[in-house]
């Protein structure tokens, strides 16, 4: 329980439903702030009075677990790293893998608990075999499926989102309203919680040295130096400080961020646009398909609240033995940076998730050999009829 | 039905002194006020100090009520450090003495394993007036390292503020040689603060015999006794001076101002006048009980560590706290109120969540050690059945807790 209205309301109906229930609030900062600033923020003492205050009102036990090392470890650690290494990390992603639905439920499970059950906008199903799925919210709008895509068949087996199946946020705080929950019209928490001022350019700033570097054009010609490569993030315009104006004019923008080399990669708008995406880590979220090696049509999701786009995906065995997830969107993407997830939904459901470490520009250069180079392996899988 | 094992925490309060705290409220008047309303007030409030004074060996204009054991604690330090501290009070005592200038006392010296009161307490003073704290160590059951504070005293006698130390330690009940360290303070004339809040009710407080010794002050709670949370008190030795915390109408020896609460001295009187029946027997009775449950628990696991003075006189009564390896604390307690059963890991918490015991880091253990102890306390409502459900509940709670392990720990996973 975050001390949010969401949780509040799923602690209520799991109750209802019949469940033993134990509230129990996520202690993630060793300092939590004394008092909530804004709307931001997951760990104050006032959010942890909060969810207090809504299990008194359930009628239920409530307790506080500290996972603020694991956290610092998994989540706030990785995140700095994954950015100085030139990526753009999903903390709440990392913090469901990793401490809501694995140190927390192992810690649930050891000490006699069946399940975690939060107050995520996301369905579990089940199929005609009994094999449980995850899919998306009825609340579209809210669905959070998207950061709950690297949740394993084991996890969804032990996972329960009471919210799934409501269709507005609005009636959530109507309800809590009517349970006279004190959060009922508490604002939503966005952004990183652990950066409460929700500069995460200035905090980074603060944990990553700047070293000055080179930013280059996609043929590799110097434009000019950066102080610092993780001030960059893909798709970004402002800030480049490149005195001489491209050659047709046009504005440039960040195309990628080389942390090896210390080097900002910038281009044209259309550059931007990527046609292939892959990555050697994924996952699939419960029943694994059977032949992943064929190429299946499915839709795509890049980030927390970005639509739904149509693709085709495959697993491929690679030239080099390496296996990747490799995703071709049916119109190229713009926005993807190494580093995000890419979650895969056949229909409603959550097929699985791959962390983007490739992508490749929809803009060939003319030196660019991988731009002609054969996406997929299977050549029937051709986008446009898969996904006719 | 729930078994209640945190009497440290707190302790139910007696069925007498709430009657006479209801009944105090419904009485009218301010006994700073001079009419015969403000007077029946004051005579109510003088008589409960007086039962007050009784229980604690002290005269009643020594009992300086306050709102909690804490600000007692806070009055005591603070109040001494300022007073000693304090250029007027130096440039007085050079007027008088006719020796030459003094440089200002600033040494704090406390031992580690303090409660939080006191360690927050002087750590203000050094970030913010100039105090300089020096922590005495701890031995491995928790008592204060007698020669180590002998040597920082000599260092330089003259420019230490006070000493201040618990009188029983809240967490593990080591009870602390507090007349030898007052006597090593008073051969210099520095004054001692003793937290007895801990302690009263458990162990006897003398205040004249602590004061011969060279006591100075002297901090209790109402709600450790039986009495109500949100009065407390600080003994003051008659010759004492401390700056006051509080300013205003100049109620009880200009040392703490505010209307004072007639009806919560009523009630502490009454638990406070409760301890003197028989506390040869109490005392004897809850060390019976805790001898059961040491005797159950390291039976029942036998790597299970009994913390602080392991011998009956080196601890408080009641008290009974155990590391258990392997476990977190949070989660044995946890697996036991749900079996009904209060207990408590006994160290701070910071928004619920508990820190590895800073009692247990000062004397010697390591953090990981300090993480998986839990608190047992027995008090004026506690029987043989308590233990029994207590000794019942434990080795399920144990063996899941054991299971579950570090879990949440870095280095657990």
């Amino acid at each position: 329980m975050s001390g949010g209205v969401d949780s509040a309301v799923a602690a209520a109906r799991a109750v209802e439903a019949g469940h033993e229930v134990v509230g129990v609030h996520l202690a993630l900062s060793r300092m939590p702030g004394t008092l909530r600033t804004g709307s931001r923020g997951c760990c104050t003492v006032e959010d942890s009075m909060d969810a207090q205050r809504a299990a008194n009102i359930i009628g239920i036990p409530y307790y506080v677990w500290d996972f603020s090392e694991r956290f610092k470890l998994d989540v706030v650690d990785d995140f700095i790293a994954e950015y100085a290494a030139g990526r753009t990390p999903n903390p709440c992603m990392r913090c469901n893998e990793k401490i809501k639905f694995a140190a927390l439920l192992e810690k649930a499970v050891a000490l006699g608990f069946d399940a975690v059950c939060t107050g995520h906008y996301a369905s579990i199903l089940t199929d005609a075999a009994g094999n449980k799925e995850l899919h998306r919210a009825s609340a579209e709008a809210k669905d959070q499926s998207y950061v709950l895509g690297v949740l394993t068949a084991d996890q969804i087996a032990h996972s329960m989102f009471p919210l799934g199946t409501t269709p507005s946020k609005t009636l959530v705080r109507a309800e809590a309203a009517a349970r006279g929950f004190s959060v009922a019209n508490k604002p939503d928490s966005y952004d990183i919680c652990f950066i409460p001022d929700g500069d995460t350019r200035g905090w980074l700033g603060e944990r990553v040295a700047p070293a000055t570097g080179d930013i280059l054009d996609r043929e590799g010609n110097k434009l000019g130096t950066h102080e610092g490569a993780v001030a960059f993030t893909v798709g970004q315009r402002k800030g480049l400080s490149i005195g001489t104006p491209a050659a047709d004019g046009k504005p440039r923008f960040v195309l990628e961020v080389r942390p090896v080399s210390n080097t900002v990669v910038v281009g044209p708008r259309e550059a931007l646009a990527v046609k292939e995406i892959a990555g050697d880590s994924y996952t699939w979220s419960g029943l694994a398909p059977e032949h992943p090696e064929v190429a299946f049509a499915c839709h795509v999701q890049i980030r927390a609240h970005s639509d739904l786009e149509p693709a085709i995906a495959q697993v491929v065995t690679r030239q080099d033995g390496g296996i990747e997830f490799k995703i071709l969107p049916e119109t190229p993407l713009t926005g993807v940076s190494p580093g995000q997830t890419a979650v895969v939904y056949i229909g409603t459901r959550v097929l699985g998730q791959c962390t983007i470490d490739r992508t490749v520009s929809a803009v060939p250069l003319a030196t660019d050999s991988a731009a002609t180079a054969p996406l997929l392996s299977s050549a029937s899988a051709s986008p446009a009829t898969v996904n006719a | 039905m729930t078994v209640y094992l945190d009497h440290a925490a707190t302790t139910p309060m007696l069925p007498a002194a709430i009657r006479s705290y209801a009944d105090a409220m419904a009485v009218v008047g301010n006994p700073a006020s001079v009419h015969s309303a403000g007077q029946n007030a004051k005579r109510m409030l003088e008589e409960a100090r007086e039962t007050v004074a009784a229980s604690l060996g002290c005269d009643p204009i020594e009992v300086v009520f306050t709102g909690s054991g804490t600000e007692s604690i806070n009055l005591g330090i603070k109040g001494l450090y300022w007073a000693r501290s304090g250029a007027q009070a130096r440039s007085g005592a050079q007027a008088r003495s006719g020796v030459q200038a003094l440089a200002p006392r600033r040494r704090i010296l406390v031992p580690g394993g303090e409660h939080h009161a006191t360690l927050d307490t002087v750590e203000w003073l050094e970030r913010h007036d100039g105090a300089v704290v020096e922590w005495i160590p701890l031995d491995a059951v928790g008592r204060i390292d007698l020669v180590a504070l002998a040597a920082a005293i000599e260092r330089n006698p003259a420019d230490v503020a006070l000493v201040t130390l618990i009188m029983a330690n809240n967490e593990v009940g080591t009870l602390q040689p507090v007349a030898e360290v007052a006597a090593l303070a008073a051969a210099h004339g520095i004054p001692v603060h003793v937290d007895a809040v801990a302690a009263y009710g458990y162990v006897p407080v003398d205040f004249r015999a602590l004061a011969a010794a060279g006591v100075s002050a002297l901090s209790v709670s109402a709600h450790k006794v039986g009495g109500p949370v949100g009065i407390a008190a600080l003994v003051l030795g008659r010759t004492t001076v401390v700056e006051p915390l509080i300013h205003g109408g100049g109620q009880q020896r200009k040392v703490r101002s505010g209307t004072q609460d007639v009806a919560a001295a009523v009630a502490f009187a009454v638990a406070a006048g409760a301890l003197g029946a028989d506390p040869a027997a109490e005392t004897a009775r809850l060390e019976a009980l805790r001898d059961r449950v040491v005797a159950g628990v390291t039976a029942l696991v036998p790597d299970a560590v009994l913390n602080g003075d392991p011998t009956a006189s080196g601890r408080l009564p009641g008290n009974a706290h155990f590391s258990f390896p392997g476990c977190e604390g949070d989660s044995l307690l946890f697996l036991l109120d749900v079996a009904g059963v209060s207990v408590s890991t006994g160290s701070a918490c910071q928004a619920g969540v508990p820190e590895p015991s800073h009692v247990l880091r000062a004397m010697g253990r390591t953090e990981v050690e300090s993480r998986g102890a839990l608190r047992i306390t027995l008090g004026h409502t506690s029987t043989d059945a308590d233990v029994d459900a207590l000794l019942a509940a434990l080795p399920t709670a144990h063996a899941q807790a054991a299971r579950a392990g570090m879990a949440d720990r870095a280095t657990g996973g």
